[in-house]
């Protein structure tokens, strides 16, 4: 019959009008500012720092190798090496960087930095909410606000970050046993040096 | 006695108020300020209607796609129209640099003015009419054929080809479906015998045990306003006859070009309209002012109407959140070769009816007429269709 | 004469002449629903209803939709670069005196022949109804026919061409 087909799509909305009021899994309207839906783990956004332990100048894993800087598309990285040097995390003398800053508003989240950096120092934040009303200093963020702690980064890309800290963990002791190795080895070529020497004398 | 002297105070509590009002004025002057009153009341009214009726719409259609709909704007977002009504004033009006500025100006009052005009013949209750006018329908047709006029003014002026086109659109199908809209009235007419709408209200009022006699409750009556309605959908460019201004194709048709307070002057234009015509639908197929039911006779005649009035209000809302737009091809044939030979014969029908007397005879025929010509046209209209996956030629 | 009538005549021949002196042709047609709404206006001053009303719904809701629409879909709305004198001017302005000669002298001489009744006889829309059908049924008939056979060549026209099989 004509108009069934009309019908039929006008008892399916009126089913709606009215479910809505008496089902609340109808309703999937989150109300944004109030609730949030907790970000997907591979959302991404725009990039961060990374740092280990308490202080985050002196966690900073940022070596300043300046790679990321000459690859981001935008240009939107600007990196000051230091002087000096500070440990890293396997304790070794390392550059750091004594300015590090995105501009957001031009940083259009590739993440090829990300990708690029082989100290997993920058990763990609999810945090979006960044509206400010000074678009020049507002979204130009520079070191201090980029940091963010090893367990931030844990909390919003805990999959990553375990493998990433286990990666780390594995080439700090690979470090480690190639010092002590080195070290070993050092000491029985002294001692080996060492006897020729006194048997020598 | 004291309620019954308070209901029929009641029903008459618009004629007390303007006579209270009025009495401060001196004698000569009375009539006059009667009249004006009634004008401030209709102006005030129903764009006041207007602004429940967009919220209402917005938080029904969302509910209609499981969504909350406006929420923020004061309680349960009925504030909404204020913060829109604001925005809309203070906007930049922008005017296009090489479009006719006169004609421009002109056609988003014209619309109002026209749509407001139409106003003036609806019995809003018992005695509630304006101006009761012998030929009242045919007033009530004048002015909304005025209205498509504007609609040219306002695409043609905007220089615009979205205007343009969504004008051009607009009043190919208003006067497609005015000649429907017209044909589907007339057979009330023909039973009612005046084209004074307070006359054929005052027809439908009455009642056989408790049920009325509305025009909708027979076979022809039904048919009528099955007709009516969609022609009526079609006529004030709502969904899914809201081509004119498709916005998936056309940006905003032909008030593309309108911002600020003409484009809110032409939203209230719309919407008076789907007053209006949902007003001459209750006026014409469900009695009117009159009670559904003879024992709430006592209830205000005034919130009958107004309450027929929200209720078709509300099933164009729910077509609104139902039914996909049409293509232009499909209105058009729509129009010409299923509906205007259905109200045709529905003329036809009505005759019948008119003379065939009192009785169970003329239920059975004019009723078979109408089934079996819906159920024919349907099944020769359909013959040709064929639904499934649709083909392309080059797309593939 | 009241002066609602002469607003309402200075209105509709603004209205005219705007229509005729005009450059821009759809500015034209516009000029001319003012005239026709004029004009309605000035049959509802007469007591005159249903013929204002059908003014209105006939002229300004068809006709002069019919015009902006003939407008728009032949010549387009550019307005014409040698002004909207036609060169023939001078015999179409012998043709509308002559017009409008022959309409004056009708009117005058039904004055004449009809003096003046001290009340309009109020028609109602019903006396005019059985008039149609009474007495004037058969002009009514015939200008039924004539426009469907309008219609029905409008419809001849605008319907697709079959292709014609290859010879």
């Amino acid at each position: 019959m004509l108009g069934e087909g009309i019908l039929k799509g006008m008892a399916e909305t009126a089913k709606n009008f009215f479910g809505s009021y008496v089902s609340k899994e109808r309703l999937t309207t989150v109300e944004y500012p109030e609730e949030r839906v907790p970000a997907a783990e591979n959302a991404r956004a725009f990039p961060f720092l990374v740092y280990d332990g308490p202080d985050w100048q002196a966690g900073l894993r940022c070596v300043s190798c300046q790679i990321c800087e000459k690859e981001c598309p935008p240009k939107c990285i600007l990196i000051e090496k230091s002087k000096d040097k500070k440990p890293d995390y396997v304790g070794k003398p390392q550059f750091y960087p004594v300015r590090f800053d995105i501009d957001l508003s031009v940083c259009m989240s590739c993440q090829i930095c990300v990708e690029v950096c082989p100290f997993d120092a920058i990763k990609m934040n999810t945090e979006f909410a960044l509206a400010t009303d000074d678009r020049f200093g507002g979204l130009l963020f520079s070191r201090e606000k980029l940091a963010k702690s090893n367990e931030y980064y844990h909390s919003i890309h805990p999959t990553e970050a375990a493998e990433v800290d286990a990666r780390l963990a594995e080439e700090k002791a690979k470090v480690e046993a190639k010092a002590k190795a080195a070290a070993e080895a050092a000491a029985a070529k002294a001692a080996v040096s060492a006897s020729p020497a006194e048997g020598g004398n | 006695m004291v309620s019954t002297s308070f209901f029929t105070a009641l029903d008459r509590i618009f004629f007390l108020l303007r006579d209270w009002l009025v009495g401060f004025l001196p004698v000569a002057l009375r009539p006059a300020a009667g009249v004006l009153l009634g004008v401030i009341a209709i102006v005030a009214v129903f764009p006041g209607f207007f602004a429940l009726t967009t919220v209402f719409e917005r938080k029904g259609l969302g509910r209609m796609q499981n969504r909350l709909g406006p929420n923020r704007v004061g309680p349960f977002g009925f504030f909404q129209p204020v913060a829109d009504g604001i925005k809309a004033l203070t906007k930049e009006d922008v005017v296009p640099y090489r479009s006719d500025r006169i004609v421009h100006f002109l056609a988003p009052l014209v619309l109002v003015v026209t749509v407001f005009l139409g106003f003036a013949v609806l019995p809003m209750g018992r005695n509630m009419v304006l101006a009761d006018m012998d030929a009242g329908l045919l007033f009530f047709f004048a002015m909304g054929a005025a209205t498509e006029l504007s609609i040219f003014m306002a695409g043609w002026s905007s220089h615009n080809k979205y205007s343009l086109l969504g004008a051009m659109r607009g009043i190919a199908q208003m006067i497609s479906y005015e000649v429907v809209l017209l044909l589907s009235a007339v057979s009330v007419v023909m039973i009612g015998g005046s084209l004074s709408l307070s006359k054929i209200v005052e027809a439908q009022n009455s009642y056989s045990g408790v049920f009325p006699h509305w025009y909708i409750f027979t076979p022809w009556g039904f048919a009528g306003f099955v007709v009516f309605a969609i022609a009526a959908t079609a006529e004030t460019n709502r969904s899914p006859f809201d081509l004119p201004e498709g916005e998936s194709e056309l940006v905003a048709g032909y008030h593309t070009e309108y911002s600020g307070f003409k484009f809110a002057l032409f939203f209230l234009g719309e919407y008076l309209a789907m007053f209006s015509i949902s007003g001459l639908g209750t006026t014409l197929f469900l009695g009117g002012w009159s009670a559904p039911l003879s024992f709430f006779d006592f209830v205000p005649s005034w919130i009958w109407f107004f309450g027929k009035v929200m209720l078709s209000i509300f099933v164009f809302i729910w077509m609104r959140g139902t039914l996909p737009r049409l293509r232009q091809d499909q209105l058009m044939n729509f129009a010409w070769k299923f509906v205007l030979p259905f109200t045709l014969l529905n003329l036809f029908v009505t005759a019948l009816w008119r003379f065939l007397g009192e009785g169970w005879l003329r239920w059975a025929v004019c009723s078979a007429i109408l089934v079996a010509a819906w159920a024919l046209m349907g099944r020769v209209g359909m013959r040709r269709k064929h639904f499934g996956p649709r083909s392309y030629r080059y797309a593939e | 004469m009241s002066p609602i009538f002469y607003i309402l005549a200075a209105v509709t021949l603004g209205g005219g002449l705007a229509a005729v002196l005009l450059r821009q042709l759809v500015h034209a047609a516009l000029a001319a629903t003012v005239a026709f709404a004029g004009l309605a206006l000035l049959y509802l001053q007469l007591d005159a209803q249903f013929v204002g009303f059908a003014q209105v719904l006939v002229y300004i809701g068809a006709v002069a939709i019919l015009i902006v629409f003939a407008i728009l879909l032949t010549r387009g709305s550019e307005v014409p670069k040698d002004g909207v004198f036609s060169r023939t001017w001078a015999v179409g302005l012998v043709v509308a005196a002559a017009v409008f000669a022959v309409l004056g002298w009708a009117v005058l001489a039904s004055l004449r022949a009809l003096p003046l009744a001290e009340a309009a006889p109020a028609a109602t829309v019903h006396e005019i109804g059985v008039a149609l059908v009474g007495r004037y049924v058969l002009p009514l008939e015939i200008v039924g026919l004539l426009l469907t056979a309008a219609t029905v060549g409008a419809v001849i026209v605008a319907l697709h061409e079959k292709e014609r099989p290859k010879q």
